[in-house]
């Protein structure tokens, strides 16, 4: 087993003392940026990708330090739910239908124990698959010419737009925006200057962070700022009690973890469908295999179990497209790219190649942090419920303050602080619209690869557009693109997550 | 109305887009596409996408109320006037009376607000710069 071999290398890497350190750190402040409502996964990282960035980590500690944020963000968000109905995180939101009538029975240790353990399955299979997907994918990917490229690229954008929007037109809107922000600056083929109007600033383009850290965490802070007193905590939260569950309880629900993994896993791989749309299938999947007697919403630790065991595989199968394609699954995968790209590193195929001390290292990090999370998320999740009473009159200016720290200390200029005030002003005005950030963060991400890669397409062709549909690989990814976009459209009503389309898509942060 | 206008402003912004991107000096090698044909390509595509909002828009979104927004336009303001005082009064003091501001606007009483403005601003030096050893701006008296 090759793939086997390259993990225990990458835990003799990830063993440390100073990765295990910064895994546990990343452990404890992805499960506090989780359980805190408002700050979600994707908002939560990208704040802390400048911070990494500037204190200068390389980039496997980096790395283990971003993506132990990430997985912790996904357990943390669930104890929010559970105790007081408010999602602290969008994959959380279904915890909240069946967690919260567990706590309200007295049941909330319980409920917290299960979906801790729940968390704890999805996420270490999740991440068993992504040890041998990513390595297949990566095969297969070897094989792709820049038309494939272009292709696959046009098809995170089509399933993004298709599956996990409500309005396809929007979604193209905001990925037209994105890819439009991406073109801003000197051209890499022809040296010549585009769309700067004349501003040196310009010149070398828009900073990817500063885009992503003005539209995910400033406007979350405006966002606070139209709503406040408004859904304040104001209950204490319940008394929990032992945080154990019953060998029953548990038994009863083993079924239900696996199933809502695998579930999970299959969304997340699938580009443009992250952990929201995971606990979603997973819940819906369950409830309708298993609700015989209607249980489901009254309390119901299979309805605790699905959309935890699911939200956290989707987490990690969104690490597979990610990785080995370089093609983000989710919003928080597209700001964990941005993270790689900032240090150098193009994901894709050759990462695996020339990398594999990041990648396996990496791997080996998400096993350590789970293991970490578990026993923190279970034991120790007395002090994050203490978490959750600070009011976001003191959080939000700390957030905005970190933001303001972070995109400063990498350039140290006026003029990007002033660029991620524009873009948190943008962000807020998208997300009253119902225009969906994660496609604009994949545009900017993704829009100097993608245009490459076509240029690149029609230089071997010399200016034959026919090369895009060249070769039934191709044709492949773009039926599927096509299909993607379109499906959704026919039969989206159907399958698409209908507590999302009656929550208020504003406040709502793409995992 | 709100996504007509979201409409207008796409076609707006994808012709503007298309102006400039034409603007483009191309030398005298280039490859056989050009700088300029995916730009025009990214102007078709939100163009397109523009029309759709007016011809069928979505439900309204529920703005806020005067009031509200010019919350949000004050602190738009209070946030660009720190990035000008920033090299001006130097970190602590910006960030202090910038998060004291922010969490004043979001409901904390004077007193408090201005404690939280001071914890927040000199928690993050000792975190950030102290322990961590990340540049913040100096001003005048070197913190």
């Amino acid at each position: 087993m090759d793939a086997l071999s390259h993990l225990v290398d990458g835990f003799a890497i990830a063993l440390t003392f100073e990765n295990i350190g910064l895994a546990l750190i990343g452990c404890v402040v992805g499960t506090v940026i989780g359980a805190l409502p408002g700050l979600g996964p994707s908002n939560g990282v990208a704040i802390l990708i400048p911070l990494a960035f500037t204190l200068g980590l390389p980039p496997t500690p980096a790395l283990i330090l971003l993506t132990s944020v990430y997985y912790g963000a996904m357990y943390g968000g669930r104890i929010s739910s559970i105790l007081l109905n408010i999602p602290g995180d969008e994959p959380a939101l279904m915890t909240t239908l069946d967690g919260y009538p567990m706590a309200r029975k007295g049941q909330p240790g319980e409920a917290l124990a299960l979906s801790g353990l729940a968390s704890f399955v999805g996420a270490f299979f999740a991440t068993w698959g992504l040890v041998f997907v990513a390595p297949q994918l990566v095969k297969l990917a070897l094989l792709f010419g820049p038309a494939e490229y272009f292709a696959l690229y046009t098809l995170a954008f089509a399933t993004l737009g298709g599956v996990a929007s409500r309005n396809q037109a929007k979604a193209a809107m905001a990925a037209a925006l994105g890819l439009g922000i991406a073109m801003i600056g000197v051209d890499g083929q022809t040296g010549v200057p585009r769309l700067t109007f004349g501003d040196i600033h310009l010149y070398d383009g828009i900073d990817f962070l500063v885009a992503i850290v003005g539209l995910f965490a400033i406007s979350e802070v405006f966002l606070f700022l139209e709503h406040k007193g408004e859904g304040e905590i104001s209950g204490v939260a319940p008394k929990i009690g032992r945080i154990t569950a019953p060998w029953s309880m548990i038994r009863g629900t083993i079924g239900t973890m696996t199933r809502g993994t695998v579930v999970g896993f299959l969304a997340g791989v699938l580009p443009g469908a992250g952990a929201s749309l995971g606990s979603f299938i997973a819940y819906t999947t369950e409830k309708r295999l298993k609700d015989r007697d209607g249980t489901f919403g009254t309390g119901d630790p299979r309805g605790v179990a699905a959309p935890e065991s699911g939200n956290n595989a989707a987490a990690g199968g969104a690490l597979v497209p990610m990785l080995s394609l370089g093609v983000p699954g989710s919003g928080t995968t597209a700001v964990l790219l941005a993270m790689l790209l900032t240090l150098n590193i193009t994901p894709g195929p050759l990462l695996f190649n020339q990398h594999p001390d990041v990648v396996w290292g990496l791997i080996a990090a998400l096993f350590i942090s789970n293991i970490v999370l578990v026993l923190l998320n279970i034991p120790l999740v007395g002090v994050f419920v203490r978490v959750l009473q600070v009011p976001p009159r003191f959080l939000m200016p700390t957030v905005a303050m970190i933001s303001f720290v972070g995109i400063y200390g990498i350039s140290g200029s006026t003029f990007d602080l002033l660029e991620m005030i524009v873009f948190g002003v943008l962000g807020y005005l998208l997300r009253k619209l119902d225009v969906p950030l994660v496609p604009v963060i994949l545009g900017v991400l993704l829009g100097n690869a993608m245009e490459v890669n076509l240029r690149r397409a029609l230089t071997i062709s010399d200016g034959d557009w026919s090369i895009l549909f060249g070769s039934p690989m191709a044709i492949g990814l773009w039926t599927f693109a096509i299909v993607g976009f379109l499906a959704p459209l026919i039969f989206g009503r159907y399958f698409r997550p209908r507590i999302a389309d009656e929550a208020p898509g504003e406040g709502t942060d793409p995992d | 109305m709100s996504d007509r206008a979201l409409g207008v402003a796409c076609l707006l912004l994808a012709g503007f887009y298309a102006y400039f991107a034409a603007q483009t000096q191309i030398g005298f090698i280039s490859d056989p596409l050009g700088p300029k044909v995916f730009p025009y390509i990214i102007a078709g595509v939100l163009a397109l996408a523009g029309i759709y909002p007016i011809i069928k828009p979505d439900q309204p979104p529920d703005w806020p109320p005067a009031g509200r927004l010019l919350e949000i336009v004050f602190a738009t303001a209070v946030m660009i006037a720190y990035t000008y005082a920033l090299p001006e009064v130097g970190f602590v003091l910006a960030t202090a009376v910038t998060a004291g501001l922010l969490s004043w606007r979001l409901a904390a009483g004077p007193l408090s607000a201005a404690a939280a403005g001071v914890v927040i601003s000199v928690g993050i030096y000792l975190v950030f710069h102290t322990i961590l050893g990340l540049s913040l701006a100096r001003g005048p008296w070197g913190f």
